[in-house]
Order: C-alpha cells, then structure tokens, then sequence
C-alpha cells in the first residue's frame, strides 16, 4: 500500500453491487468491521447464481469463518456416472480413483497461498504480495516435496484428457472425472489447462464432496444481516457514480443516487466497467483487456417437474445426495464441445443432474451463449436432445414430465446481470486466472478508479 | 539412387575406446560430435541410415530431383552455432525467402510481402483496422522474441534443485524477465498461455488475416488454433533469423541435407569420425557408468561417453537396458507425448504451377503458400485429428525452393514441398499404402483448387505420413519435433522434471536430441547445449557458443 493510501481516512460505509454469495460474503466482512454497508440487489431473491446450482461446494472454512457463519452440515454428495456402456458406476468407492484424488488434493493444497490471499503482484510487490509469493514458493516446493513437486509442476500445464490415460483405463471414469474438470467453461478435455481447472475445483471441494445447494444463500443472507448490512431487494444499479475519477456511489434504475466512501461491484469484470462505470472513465488499454475476456457461457440449466421423484435404471430412486454425472467417455465430451466452437450446440450434450423431490435439476453442456441459429429455435432443440440422452437412462420418462424449464446463456445473462451468463464470470483459464484475473490492473479486488472495488468471481 | 546426403562406411578396430559415440547423425547428434571433437575429444558418430542427416536430407527420389523430404526451410538453426563450427566453410548456404500467401475460396488472397509498409496496404485491403494493429502486434511479438532468443543456448535450471547452479540460473532468468514492466509481465503470461486465436484477437478482427496469421502456430503441434499454448509458437515464426534478419525464413542451398553434410564436413575436420549403416541396438552399462553401445551385427564399441540424438521416448525404452533404467524414469518416458500429426508431400513438378487467383508476375508464389482462409477451417482439420482421422480439409504449408535453388530439380522444372498438418500417427486399422494414398490424394485435390494446371505438371509425388517419417527417420509417432512442445514439456520439464540437463540416468550417459530444451525446429540448440554439458563434466574448455545477445 502507497504512503498516499494510508493517509486517506478510512472508509466508513460501502455499497455492494448485487447480492450473489460473493456481495454477501463481502457484505458481511465489512459490516462486522464496523462500515455501514448496503447491499444492492436487482432480484427480488439474493445468493444470485446459487439459485441455479443443483449442488455446490461447501464454503471454505476461512471463508466461513471470516463470514461469520456457525459451521455448514455438510451432507457429502456422491456422484454416480451413467452412460451407454455399462450400469451406473458408483466411481468413487473404487481404490484407483480414491488413489488418484488424494494425489490430486495434494497438488490443490499447493495453490492455497494463491486463492486464500490477495493474487500477488509480480514486480511492484508490497509485503503482503511478498508473502503471499514466498508461502505459494513454500507450498510448491517444501509443502509437496520434491517428487510430487516435480509432477506438479509438469502436470499444472496439461490437459486433463492425458493426464487421465496416464492413470486409468475405464472410459467411463475418465468421462466422469474429465466432466468436472470442464464444467462450466468453454473447455474441453483436451484443452490445455483444464488440470488447472480441475485443481481449482478440488480446492473448492476440499476433500468433502459437496452438499446440496439452497441453504447456503440462506445462511449468507441471514450472516450479512446479522453483521448488520442492510440488504435492499429488487434495487436495480443502473450505474456507478464517478467524480474526480473515483467512484462516489451508485445510481438507482428508478432515478435514485447513493453515496458510499467506497463501492463494491460482485458484477463481472465486463458489466462493471462496460456498462455500470462506462468506458469513458477508464484508460483505452485497460478497456481493451476488459472487452477482450472470455466471458460467454456454454452450459444450460433444465429444470423438469416429474410426476413422481426421478428414477435411474439400474439405480433406482435418485436420493438427494447423489449427483448423476452423464458423461459416457471422453471422446464423446471432445465431440460435445467440437459443436460449440462453431456456435452450435451439442447433438448429444453431457450433464450432470440431482433430484429433489419430484424436481430434477440438469445442467448440460455444451450450449454457447452466442448460438448461431439463434435461442428462439435452439431453446426447444436443445431441450430436446438433452431429454434424448436422458430417455435410455430413464424409462418412460416423456409421460413423466409435468413442466419443464429452460436456462440458456442468454436467459442467465439476463436474470442475473452477468455478461455472456458464464458460470464463473468468465472462463478458468491461466490468462484468465489469479494475477490475471479478471484482468491485470484490476487483479487485486482495486480498480484503477479510487473507491470502486470488485468481488465478483 | 546417388543421394546429396553423404554415406560413411568406415569399420572402427574393435578394441578401441572412444572418448564419445554420438547415437544418429540427426543435425543436432552432429552439432554435439563437432562442439566434443572441437574441443579435442575422439568421438565417433553412428547412424542406422545409409545416410546421415536425420531430418535433414535431400533425397533423390526421383532422378534429377532432390527432396528435402522432412525439415524443409531453415531459420531457427542458430547463426552462433553456424559461425562456432564455420558453416559457411563447409557448404552451408541459407537463401533468404520471402513473404506468404494464404488463398481464398472465393478466388481472393492476402499477400503477407516482406516489405513492411506494402505488407500494411495490403492489410488494408482487407481490414483498415487490422493495418493499423500490425505494427502494435509486430513491436509487442519482437518483445518476446528478445527475452526467448536469449534462453535457447542456456541450460535450463531444475527448480527442484538447491545446487547454486540452478539458483544463479533462476537469478539470470528473474533478471531477464524483470526487464519487462509490470503489465507487460502478465502479458507475457498471457502470450505464453493463451491460443494463438485468442492472442491474435487481441490485436485483428478479419476472419482470413487471422488465419493467415495463426497457420503457422499448429505446425508440429497436436493442438488446434484455439488450444491454449499455441500462441507462444509465433515465436518459431518470428525470432529466427537468416544473416541477421530477424523473422526471416530460408532455404539451405541444395536442400536441407546441406546442414547435415556442412555438420559433418565440421566434425570431420576436428577429427571425428562417422559410421553410416550402423544399427545401435542398445547403450551398454556397467556399474552406473556406459560403457559403450552394441551394434545390431553383434558388435560392441567402447566408450568413454554415450550420447543419444535419438528421441526421449526410444532412448529410455527402446536403447536402454530396463533395469538400467530407474522405474520413475521408465514410465516418464513411456507417458512421453510424441504423437505425430503432420504429413508431406514432395512433388517433382514438368513446370511452375499457375495460381490464377494471383496477379501476373506475383512475387507471393516465392514464399510460403496455404489455402485455410479461416479459423473455422483450420479448427475442424483439427477436430478430424483428435478422432484418429488425416485433415479432409487441411493446413498446408506449400513452397518452391526451385525457384530460388537451380540445384534441386532439372533446368526448367520444379520441385514443391508440401507440408500438411494434421496427420495421426495412429489411423483406424493402421497405416497401410492405401490409406497413405488417400492421405495424399487429399492434398492434392485441395491444391488443385487453386492450381487448375497443377495436376498435369505431375511427374512424381513422394506422400509421407507420420508412418513413413517413424520408419525412415526413427522419430517415434512421426513426430516432427521429438516430442510435443506442450507446457509439460517445456524448459525444466523437458523432456522429464529432473532430467532437462541434458544427462541421462546413468553415468557418462547423455541426451542431445530435440526431445531436450529448447526443442524441435532445426535450431542445433539442444545439440551444443548437450556438448557444453559433456565438456563440464569431462573438465575441458567449453568451445560451444553463449548467445549474440540483442541483435
């Protein structure tokens, strides 16, 4: 931090821009730091995406902690992988994967220094960032020893799809494992940087498997108020106030101006300073960054209403802590995503889905947010071809279906603000990622504009 | 069949011992026996071909016509190796080539002419904006080219390591790096991890210049234009050089076989000798140290030293002896990525073919030559490889070196390399002549698209799938660059975490081949950098070039 930086009186209130679980989270901090803090949420509901994860990772406890939040119940989910070539695969009672995973864990534990802090600056680092740098320097190479610090350091940059027929020969749990290294990104299992991926997902997880989503916005919620924050529903910002070249506060859809002594955006990188901040106030090449980031998503979300609760052949009733992964091999998966590339969706999508109830939540790839045919027609096309992969694991399933509900891109992109509807904000990738996240210049939650900060994912 | 490659058939006594043998006399095996022989040891080269070379040959397949049938231009060979062994001395003449052109279906073409501002207008033609990003793009991509030239005749430091070698080594790349201002730190990052389609997105916006632009990228590679780790191989394209002139291609007078045989004339003259026909079955070792090698007929040559030209994955499990050979080690280079994914094609053509949709008298049919005029394009001749499948509609990288070199073909005629990428190692059912047909009948077809007279100026066309570059040249899966240049198999990594310096697991054994930093490319770089390694260990002088530096 600059001399000048400290100099300046400390804040004393904040306007949070959306209330998604990151607006949430960081409501809570600063409002148990004593700042006045008013959380702005366009929706009627706050937790934002949460609402559409059919299961999530449980919190970091760090995160939990700093949060406030009492401990979760975390109920583990187990994943299943169905597909073509055999009954369904309970995959992760078997030694090899276990095996696997545990080495896997290891390599996420080794980029906990560079997700638990502030992304370090390279050059013009502070302390913070110097030990930030040294602990990740530590964890690589004392944390793992030399050996895993050798593989580490080969397989951080490859594509899961060789890493996994380095390990395994059954299709079906290679399919299965590759799925959750892409998931959610315009990646494929031979794209280059998707172990990275997958070690950030494993850090997430932390070992626990996951846990049904729903409670977990509910618990933010209720931690953010109980830290005092002020959380103001269907409060659409229209944009950020900026005068002096520092941003003052925020401007109301229906006209109305809010002062803060500093702004939070949990809006992505793009509607931030797009849209919300406006080009204009911004340096051209830091604009051109911002323009340039890889934000369009290429999942969708079904949700179907059975008349009775979900069954899978060979399986049985789906209970709620089971997670079916559809994903038959990783040939497949690649040949899911080829159609994407060309703005088109798969023919046979891969997905993974939960039950709840007489409720079936899916989420199927690949469906890009920029479909050329456009998502009029594709919406019922895909639904479509995601109930056809579905029908031989599900007998008589088209007389089960009471309703059904579609969320393309577009849809999300709407519903929740955020460019491109992207799972994460925008793609997981190492440009994309840590000091270059979501660009650099805008890396370390600053903005180049005093008083606006980001919090977004 | 009388070949420009040269052939050797000297028998050494048996009871000799020499201070090093050199297993293939690929261009980078030669570079090393001339820097050891240089600096006064006996060293002895041996090669399983009736000629030397590797993948730096020119073959007369058909009489009057001399292929390059692999490497066929030359840029990245470095000109401190070039001056170290006196090339130019021994015959090695680089012709400087030309521009390039990428045609399209609709009959147009963009011309990327040497000259820079001719090379801005005819941007302009297609895009305004994009002339005006090429000179951002070109100042930004010479940036990378300083700081990368400058690593390439270094040995890479092994971050595992607390030896104050690797430590002073890390020192000297931290320095280098902290040349560049923090944003262009990140930016860096990014070029070195981002797809060459999102890089160059970054700077264009026309479909055919960015294709035009990210051909190149894909070549040797088992990637696609939009697969992360592609955008760093501009650097191939930009940062060698031909008598200085950065970012420049040419040709080896006389074909590629001129670099193997100026090698070998170096070699020879510090004494060395080289033994063509000479079938190495296996690295023969004793108590942890090699002994020497054993030849397929039985015979067993002494040394001092054993170094292998041949790629990571044959050395370890095909010369070694298993249990000479740590378990880690083995598996390592098992799990080696050496796919092949490129094909040729070398054409004996009656006379120089018309391309109509150029203007008469063009000087673009003098440089490189492709037909992929968009990115979709060049992205599906991927997908067909990732399903065990050649390209239906692939990237070529076509040339006529006889219109520079009178040597290689007959007065009047003309000889065409044709580079085509992607080719799998591995085809349904196995490679077998029909297939290879086909493959070839494919590139044909497509440049026949562009060259209505082409076909009928065919005299002879050698097709080379990755098949035949494995069986004649030893590169396991054909692969082009012994080995893939992926992330994982950079730097320290390459070819294996803890054996990217150039030794091997056993004493006095050693690894000189491209499957070793800096990689494929014919540089020579992997070969001096092996033979300044050997020359530590055996205490003599180091006779092997540092770099120029900023040129």
């Amino acid at each position: 931090m600059t001399s000048a930086a400290t100099k300046k009186p400390k804040p004393k209130s904040a306007i949070i821009i959306g209330g998604g679980h990151n607006g949430l989270i960081a409501a809570a901090v600063l409002a148990r730091k004593g700042l006045r803090v008013d959380v702005l949420e366009a929706n009627a509901a706050f937790g934002g995406g949460l609402a559409l994860a059919s299961s999530h990772m449980p919190l970091h406890p760090s995160v939990r902690k700093a949060a406030g939040l009492k401990k979760q119940s975390i109920k583990p989910v187990e994943s299943i992988a169905i597909g073509p070539d055999g009954p369904p695969l309970r995959y992760e009672q078997l030694p090899e994967y276990k095996a696997f995973l545990q080495e896997y864990l290891s390599y996420s534990a080794a980029l906990a220094p560079l997700m638990l802090n502030r992304p370090p600056r390279l050059k013009h680092f502070d302390w913070a960032d110097a030990q930030t740098l040294g602990k990740a320097g530590w964890a690589i190479r004392l944390g793992l020893g030399k050996t895993a610090m050798q593989e580490f350091l080969r397989v951080i940059g490859m594509n899961i799809f060789d890493v996994l027929n380095e390990h395994f020969a059954d299709e079906r749990l290679k399919g299965a494992i590759a799925f959750d290294a892409v998931m959610g990104n315009h990646l494929a299992p031979r794209t280059p940087g998707t172990v990275l991926t997958y070690l950030m997902r494993l850090f997430h997880q932390g070992g626990n498997p996951r846990m049904p989503a729903g409670q977990t916005a509910a618990a933010l919620e209720a931690g953010a108020s109980s830290a005092g924050a002020r959380l103001k529903p269907s409060s659409k910002v229209e944009s950020i106030l900026i005068e002096d070249d520092a941003a003052v506060g925020v401007k109301l859809a229906g006209g109305e101006e809010l002062r803060a002594d500093i702004v939070l955006s949990n809006a992505d990188a793009k509607t931030t300073f797009l849209k919300l901040v406006g080009a204009r106030h911004l340096d051209a090449r830091f604009i051109h960054r911002v323009s340039k980031t890889r934000t369009d998503g290429d999942v969708a979300w079904l949700q179907l209403t059975l008349k009775h609760a979900p069954e899978i052949d060979g399986l049985g009733p789906l209970m709620p802590n089971q997670r079916i992964v559809l994903s038959p091999n990783m040939r497949h998966l690649e040949r899911a995503f080829n159609a994407s590339k060309y703005g088109a969706f798969s023919e046979a999508p891969v997905l993974e889905m939960m039950a709840n109830g007489n409720q079936l939540s899916i989420t199927a790839a690949y469906a890009p947010f920029d479909l050329k045919q456009g998502w009029a027609s594709g919406a019922p096309a895909f639904q479509q071809a995601v109930l056809g992969v579905l029908a031989p694991h599900m007998s008589g399933l088209d007389d089960q279906i009471e309703a059904a509900t579609l969320l393309t891109p577009p849809d999300v992109a709407a519903r929740y603000g955020s460019a491109g509807g992207h799972w994460h904000h925008g793609d997981i990738a190492f440009d994309q990622s840590f000091m270059m996240r979501p660009v650099h210049g805008a890396a370390q939650y600053k903005t180049p504009l005093p008083g606006l900060y980001l919090c977004g994912a | 069949m009388s070949d420009m490659s040269q052939t050797f058939t000297e028998t050494p006594p048996s009871d000799k011992v020499y201070d090093a043998i050199v297993i293939g006399a690929g261009h980078n095996g030669l570079t090393n026996a001339a820097f050891l022989a240089k600096a006064g040891l006996d060293v002895l080269v041996l090669e399983k071909n009736d000629h030397i070379g590797g993948a730096t040959v020119s073959r007369e397949l058909q009489p009057g016509w001399f292929y390059s049938n692999c490497s066929y231009v030359c840029s990245l060979f470095r000109p401190e190796i070039y001056q170290a062994l006196d090339l130019g001395r021994h015959g090695l003449e680089i012709v400087p080539l030309q521009g390039s052109v990428t045609f399209t279906q609709d009959g147009d073409y963009f011309g990327s002419y040497h000259h820079s501002d001719i090379k801005r207008r005819e941007i302009a033609r297609h895009s305004q904006r994009d002339a005006d990003a090429v000179v951002r793009f070109d100042a930004d991509l010479m940036k990378w080219c300083r700081l990368i030239r400058g690593m390439l005749l270094r040995t890479p430091p092994d971050p595992a390591s607390f030896k104050p070698r690797d430590a002073m080594e890390f020192a000297f790349l931290l320095k280098k790096f902290y040349e560049l201002s923090e944003a262009q730190l990140y930016e860096f990052i990014r070029f070195f991890t981002m797809s060459i389609a999102d890089y160059l997105a970054e700077y264009f916006e026309n479909d055919l210049i960015l294709a035009h632009m990210s051909g190149g990228s894909i070549i040797g590679t088992g990637l696609g234009v939009y697969s992360p780790g592609t955008a760093y191989v501009l650097l191939h394209h930009a940062m060698g050089d031909v008598d200085g002139n950065v970012g420049s291609w040419g040709f080896a007078r006389g074909g590629m076989g001129a670099v193997a045989n100026a090698l070998a004339g170096s070699f020879q003259s510090h004494g060395g000798t080289i033994q063509t026909s000479a079938d190495v079955q296996s690295i023969t070792v004793k108590e942890g140290a090699a002994t020497g090698v054993m030849l397929a007929n039985g015979d067993h040559i002494k040394a001092r030293s054993v170094v292998s030209n041949l790629d990571a994955r044959r050395t370890f499990t095909g010369l070694m002896d298993k249990a000479d050979v740590p378990d880690a080690l083995y598996k390592r280079a098992q799990h080696f990525k050496i796919r092949g994914s490129s094909g040729k094609l070398n054409i004996a053509l009656d006379g120089l073919p018309d391309f109509p949709a150029l203007p008469k008298g063009s000087p673009l049919t003098l440089g490189h030559m492709h037909f992929s005029d968009s990115l979709e394009r060049l992205e599906r001749a991927y997908d067909d490889w990732k399903d065990g499948m050649w390209s239906q509609d692939p990237y070529v990288d076509l040339l006529i070196p006889s219109q520079y070199d009178p040597t290689v073909a007959p007065a009047g005629k003309h000889m065409m390399s044709v580079f085509v990428q992607y080719c799998p190692a591995d085809v349904e059912g196995g490679w077998d002549d029909a297939k290879r047909d086909a493959f070839g009948k494919t590139v044909i077809d497509q440049i026949s698209e562009y060259s209505p007279n082409f076909r009928d100026l065919l005299v002879h066309a050698e097709v080379r799938t990755p098949n035949e570059i494995e069986n004649e040249v030893g590169l396991t899966g054909g692969n082009i660059f012994q080995g893939e240049l992926s992330l994982d198999q950079l730097l320290f990594n390459r070819p294996f975490p803890g054996y990217a310096q150039y030794r091997g697991p056993a004493k006095g054994m050693y690894m000189c081949g491209s499957s070793n930093h800096p990689g494929g490319g014919v540089m020579g770089a992997p070969g001096a950098n092996a033979a300044r390694e050997m020359l530590k260990d055996l205490k003599r002088p180091d006779l092997t070039p540092v770099d120029f530096g900023d040129d």
